[in-house]
């Protein structure tokens, strides 16, 4: 196994437990935005797609690289933006943040 | 991927910022902050990968149109949808990034030079993340036709179905094991995707409309690991980080939102296998009769009340009703009649989605009341306006132990001294059950569009 492998195996098993530990107290109100927001997080996988397109050849993995990145850029963008809209929401509500009556 | 240190520092930053945002996603006062937050992450990722990449410029002119034609198409489309459409909309970004991880696996897999093979480590990092990416994908398509209701919102159910999905999963199992330990090469990894695209329209087809945000909820951790599984495979810890905290607490936000439901995710999501849904009580009911009565004489007994308690649903959403239900609270108000609405956890098509379309109306968080907050004052509530809800106050949930919800927590409208029902029709809920106290002899039925309805009671109220 490679240095390389190992770190990263250590950089999942401790992002198992953040992801667990990062959320452990949400009030309902804001499981949706939460997901919405987690949701934009995985666009990441834009890193992912750009990376491999770049060393593609051949019209196929060319265009599937197009897809890639494409639906990456997609997730990313509408992810964040839409959360935010979600988010907007709950700004006009004075000085009472949500989830404190 | 050999990354500078540079790069790798920045990345390590973007993960920081990830961690950080979600944790601010948890709290309600710095929730939009947190958003943000992870959306600088992402960028910092996007800009170090650009530090990065020095390769043949034709790909790079297409990756650059791909993401100058994506931008918008994101942009645009969280901007325009409507607010009563958002777990849609979710779902449908969930599932073009579980695609976007399928399609890099197996782009990644197309690579590997004929006669070679990869480490075993990357082969099977690569064929997880087809086969969760993919499953994202379709499954998300479903949860998208039937919240759109482009396709019936009910469970789906077949003879044979539960055997025919295990087929297809060990299907998957087998012919995954086959591209890892080279055998059938390139061939293999189509199947893969097909059979994993089958299974996932296949797991989201028994599961009813009302469960969907759950299942989005876990599609959503789904993607998270696939993209995590594509960090394996081509080295970017970046990947690692993002996807898996995804996968975790999307995981751990899927068992709180089935909770709330009062429901184990077991039963959620394997439930519908097999059950045929009508319980005695249904019969029963259908053979009493149902109470339906004037705007004007409703408007009067609203008038006259002292507490009112207002039970908002999805068809106030999709009324676009969220405007005038509140100038009938103020109307209410103006005349002494303490009103406050009473949130089902999942009122609306998702946990925290009612507060949302309520907020947008300017309703004041105050009037807000929780389920638990407000369940013991029904009894002493004059009038529960029941506006497009059904299967947050359906006794079934309580007293029915056949019915899909039983278990369910409600909220106790059956206990106020009048129940007052705007609805559409007789149509039961989203849950597709009947509903008993639609012909408890305390309800009164005011038919129609809820937005109309409710501008009739506006009136009503002001001349009574």
């Amino acid at each position: 196994m490679s240095p390389q492998l190992v770190n990263e195996i250590s950089i999942f098993v401790l992002s198992v437990f953040l992801g667990f530990e990062v959320i452990s107290k949400v009030p309902t109100i804001l499981h949706t935005p939460l997901m919405s927001g987690s949701n934009a997080i995985h666009g990441v996988i834009l890193v992912g797609a750009m990376v491999i397109m770049a060393s593609a050849r051949g019209p196929l993995e060319l265009s599937l690289g197009f897809v890639a990145v494409l639906l990456a850029t997609v997730n990313m963008v509408g992810g964040y933006v839409v959360t935010d809209r979600m988010l907007e929401m709950f700004k006009s509500r004075g000085r009472h943040g949500p989830g404190q009556p | 991927m050999h990354l500078t240190p540079g790069v790798t520092l920045l990345f390590l930053l973007a993960g920081a910022l990830f961690i950080l945002g979600l944790h601010q996603l948890s709290s309600p006062k710095h929730a939009r902050s947190g958003n943000l937050v992870a959306a600088a992450g992402a960028l910092i990722a996007i800009l170090a990968t650009a530090l990065i990449l020095h390769h043949a410029t034709i790909n790079l002119i297409l990756m650059a149109v791909a993401v100058v034609i994506g931008i918008p198409v994101g942009a645009v489309a969280a901007r325009a949808v409507k607010m009563t459409a958002m777990p849609q909309m979710v779902a449908t970004f969930n599932g073009v990034g579980g695609g976007a991880a399928a399609l890099v696996a197996i782009i990644e897999m197309l690579m590997v030079p004929k006669g070679t093979s990869a480490s075993l480590l990357l082969s099977i990092s690569a064929v997880f993340a087809v086969v969760i990416g993919a499953v994202s994908f379709s499954g998300s398509g479903i949860a998208f036709a039937k919240l759109q209701e482009l396709m019936r919102g009910t469970p789906i159910t077949y003879r044979g179905q539960q055997p025919a999905n295990g087929v297809v999963a060990a299907a998957i199992v087998v012919v995954g094991v086959l591209v890892v330990v080279p055998g059938i090469g390139l061939l293999g990894v189509w199947i893969l995707l097909l059979l994993a695209l089958a299974l996932g329209v296949a797991f989201v087809l028994p599961i009813g409309g009302a469960d969907m945000p759950v299942v989005i909820s876990m599609l959503n951790a789904f993607t998270g690991l696939a993209v995590a599984g594509d960090g394996f495979v081509l080295g970017l810890p970046i990947l690692i980080i993002g996807g898996t905290l995804v996968g975790a607490s999307g995981t751990f936000l899927t068992m709180m939102m089935s909770n709330n439901m009062g429901r184990s995710l077991g039963n959620l999501l394997f439930g519908a296998f097999g059950k045929v849904l009508v319980g005695p009580e249904v019969a029963v009911a259908g053979q009493h009769s149902v109470r339906s009565g004037s705007a004007e004489d409703l408007g009067t007994l609203l008038a006259y009340s002292k507490r009112v308690i207002i039970v908002p649903g999805y068809g106030l959403a999709v009324a676009q009703a969220q405007h005038v239900v509140r100038e009938l609270a103020d109307a209410l108000e103006k005349r002494g009649v303490a009103v406050d609405y009473a949130i089902h956890p999942v009122a609306g098509r998702m946990p925290g989605h009612m507060n949302v379309l309520l907020a947008e109306a300017n309703v004041p968080y105050e009037q807000l009341k929780d389920m638990d907050e407000i369940n013991d004052d029904f009894r002493s509530a004059d009038v529960a306006l029941v506006v497009g809800a059904n299967d947050v106050v359906n006794p079934a949930a309580r007293s029915s132990p056949g019915s899909p919800i039983f278990g369910m927590p409600i909220l106790n409208a059956d206990q106020a001294h009048n129940i007052v029902f705007l609805k559409r029709s007789m149509r039961p809920g989203f849950a597709g059950i009947d509903n008993e106290l639609l012909y408890d002899p305390k309800t009164v039925m005011l038919f129609g569009d809820a937005k109309d309805s409710l501008t009739k009671l506006v009136a009503a109220v002001k001349v009574a």
